[in-house]
């Protein structure tokens, strides 16, 4: 191999060599935008169950008498939580379109004062785009003081387009202990 | 050509040879790089394979015998970890290093210091990830997939040695495979075109581009992993708005490309060593490439099949079931493939091709299983029991691993000069058949029975199968104990071989004398493509 076509080689290597780093930051770009790419996606079609986690707005669209949706409350802790949870009813018949409020109760049982947030989960997932919220306690943290018991509300309306086959929805709320400011 | 524009282009290869632990350390020869790596890879296969002993014999009975769940749980992961990180995959780099250049005609890779480094890279991440097992509270316990919360909220402290030293690994897979594209691309001998190369060269191409495309997102899941641990934030933490069903859409979508990573290369092993001792050429040569790429791709579109059971939509459980079991077509291609070149070839039995068709036989095993799996309503049942576990070894093992010993037995004779001995090589041989079925077949029945996986203690009704794989187990992990003697016995001497000691064997690697010595090609070999390509007409 003559010093002219080593030198052509050379230079083919360094340009490869470009585009390959060019790939790798492609790469990493796409790892990173994965995450927000996620949640963007997540939010869109409802499917990992989580809903909007701010207030939404009254859909009026008229309240469909004919159907009945069975709307279950689920409560839990997580591992760990001195605190007692529960929802004043366990489950509750509802027409799409109307507008519901449902109580929970909690009470911090330790004895230092503690700071948590309920997270919700819609199950179906399917149903979680059609579950409007139009206030919840899940939006902010709860602030307790040792042996301090509060009633909170979550406001309601399941949309009346929601799917024909959905008859039963379970709304859950876990309850996670919140540190830092 | 002229010596002196020759010397100066390639000033590394004239520098005086060191001699000692320091030759090892600053080698820049792709065959020296080659056989640490193939060191390496067989270290870190014993030690892997002492954990998987260690598993089997824990599981030779029903109770608890010998090691605690909790240390059981560290063996099973760290067993995952290095046999894939530590074990096939430095294989297949090291096979790379030595074969490629000598396979396209080029001197060295493309960038020999580079492949320093990214050896060298290798031995600190290990003993990073083996010194965990000896900190407070033990070493990673969480599975090889590592899923969150149990490797962030629940995992032992000794789990930042972990990501520092999946961080490294990624990094050395990182380095090696530009350096391996860089070299494929452009120092082929002159008149080799791409559609000229050995399909060992070709499924290599392809597999560092896919180690390019998912590696980052390895290192993004552990980096997300620390920050979770370390700086309280919350990708994986439903307390906080994240989702630990995040963490498994991230490791897959990085995990099904790297478990074609693993194979693809035997792949390429297949298609170099069934034509030479069929002594026929490659039924399909293009159909081969083109399945190769096809899998690559598919192989982006099928993660969520690990994880049918998170409770997605029907229509993402669809979607991901099909997509897989498309994947089964150029597999298929590929397997027909290589029983049409066996078809009418004439075909002899010495070990590399012994392997070779075990090899082919089992990987279909392990194939077929995967397409059960892949069956969405039966994957509800099957998952994470024993089905799997044979599964996924059955691809591995008697995959990818024998492929990975066939090559070594295929190209011993041109790396020491001497022909590995046949009758050792034959006790290998038959002796790994047995064990490797012995072991994996009986979880076949364990897991459709409603065995679960990663348990140190079982139900009474599986004893009888846990007692055959752990029997399957010893005996093929012992019998590897053969292949060093038998590899140790051939860098030593024994029969020599000519260049090209297998009689239907093809490619530039067979030109040069055997052994190799250290520079080859240094000015570029002949090559007619309508005499020397694998795919002429």
């Amino acid at each position: 191999m003559n010093s002219l076509s080593l030198r052509t080689q050379q230079q083919g290597i360094r340009r490869t060599l470009w585009w390959l780093l060019l790939m790798l930051c492609g790469s990493v770009a796409f790892t990173v935008a994965l995450v927000p790419l996620y949640d963007v996606f997540c939010e869109l079609t409802g499917i990992n169950g989580k809903g909007v986690n701010s207030a939404q707005v009254l859909q009026s669209t008229g309240i469909d008498q004919q159907r009945n949706v069975e709307v279950q409350m689920v409560t839990r802790t997580a591992a760990g939580m001195n605190w007692h949870f529960s929802a004043t009813l366990s489950h509750k018949a509802v027409h799409p379109g109307e507008i519901h409020q449902m109580w929970f109760r909690m009470q911090n049982l330790g004895r230092t004062t503690g700071r948590a947030r309920a997270v919700p989960s819609i199950s179906p997932a399917e149903a979680s785009n059609y579950f409007l919220k139009l206030e919840c306690f899940c939006f902010n943290d709860q602030q307790l003081a040792a042996g301090e018991v509060l009633e909170v509300p979550v406001v309601f309306q399941i949309r009346s387009d929601l799917p024909e086959d959905l008859h039963r929805l379970t709304l859950a709320y876990t309850l996670y202990p919140q540190t830092g400011p | 050509m002229t010596s002196n524009s020759y010397s100066s282009a390639t000033e590394h290869a004239h520098e005086p040879q060191l001699r000692g632990l320091k030759r090892w350390l600053l080698t820049t020869n792709h065959k020296e790089i080659g056989t640490l790596y193939l060191i390496f890879s067989l270290t870190m296969f014993f030690i892997g394979g002492t954990m998987a002993l260690v598993i089997r014999a824990e599981l030779f009975q029903p109770g608890l015998q010998l090691v605690q769940p909790e240390f059981f749980n560290q063996m099973t992961t760290m067993h995952g970890l290095i046999m894939v990180f530590g074990a096939v995959m430095p294989a297949f780099v090291g096979l790379a290093n030595w074969m490629v250049p000598l396979q396209i005609g080029a001197p060295d890779m493309a960038l020999p210091r580079l492949n320093n480094f990214s050896f060298w890279l290798l031995p600190l991440a290990f003993s990073l990830l083996l010194s965990s097992l000896f900190m407070e509270g033990g070493g990673p316990n969480f599975g090889w997939t590592f899923y969150a919360p149990l490797s962030t909220t629940y995992a032992p402290p000794s789990t930042n040695f972990f990501i520092l030293s999946i961080h490294l690994a990624g990094i050395s897979s990182i380095l090696g495979a530009i350096n391996i594209i860089a070299t494929i691309l452009n120092m082929r001998t002159p008149a080799m075109k791409l559609m000229d190369m050995p399909l060992f060269v070709w499924t290599w191409l392809i597999t560092a581009f896919l180690l390019l495309a998912v590696m980052p997102v390895l290192a993004g899941v552990v980096t997300m992993m620390l920050l979770d641990i370390n700086f309280g934030t919350s990708f994986f933490n439903a307390a906080g708005g994240g989702d630990p069903v995040l963490f498994q859409h991230l490791f897959w979508f990085f995990g099904h490309p790297e478990v074609y990573i693993m194979i693809l290369p035997a792949f390429g092993i297949a298609s170099m060593i069934v034509p030479a001792f069929a002594r026929k050429r490659l039924f399909g040569y293009r159909s081969m490439v083109y399945a190769t790429a096809s899998i690559a791709i598919l192989s982006f579109v099928v993660w969520a099949h690990h994880m049918f059971t998170v409770g997605l939509p029907l229509a993402a459980q669809l979607f991901f079931m099909y997509a897989t079991m498309l994947i089964a077509v150029p597999t298929g291609v590929k397997v027909f493939n290589w029983v049409a070149t066996l078809f009418h070839g004439s075909i002899s039995f010495e070990v590399p091709m012994l392997f070779t068709l075990a090899f082919i036989v089992q990987f279909t095993i392990g194939g077929l299983s995967g397409v059960m799996l892949a069956i969405v309503p039966a994957d509800y049942q099957y998952h994470d029991t024993y089905f799997v576990v044979a599964h996924f070894h059955y691809v591995l093992v008697p995959g990818a691993v024998f492929a990975i010993i066939a090559g070594v037995y295929y190209w011993l004779p041109k790396w020491t000069g001497y022909y590995p001995d046949e009758t050792l090589g034959r006790w290998h041989f038959w002796l790994s058949v047995i064990g490797v079925n012995l072991t994996f077949f009986p979880m076949h029945f364990s897991g459709l029975a409603g065995m679960p996986r990663r348990i140190p203690d079982y139900a009474l009704q599986f004893a009888d199968f846990n007692l055959l794989s752990s029997l399957g187990g010893f005996l093929f992990g012992l019998s590897q104990l053969l292949l060093v003697w038998v590899v140790v016995r051939c860098v030593r001497g024994g029969k020599p071989a000519p260049d090209n000691p297998w009689e239907g064997a093809e490619g530039l690697e067979w030109t040069v004398p055997s052994p190799a010595p250290l520079h080859t090609f240094s000015t570029p070999p002949e090559f007619i493509p309508e005499r020397d390509s694998p795919s002429r007409a």
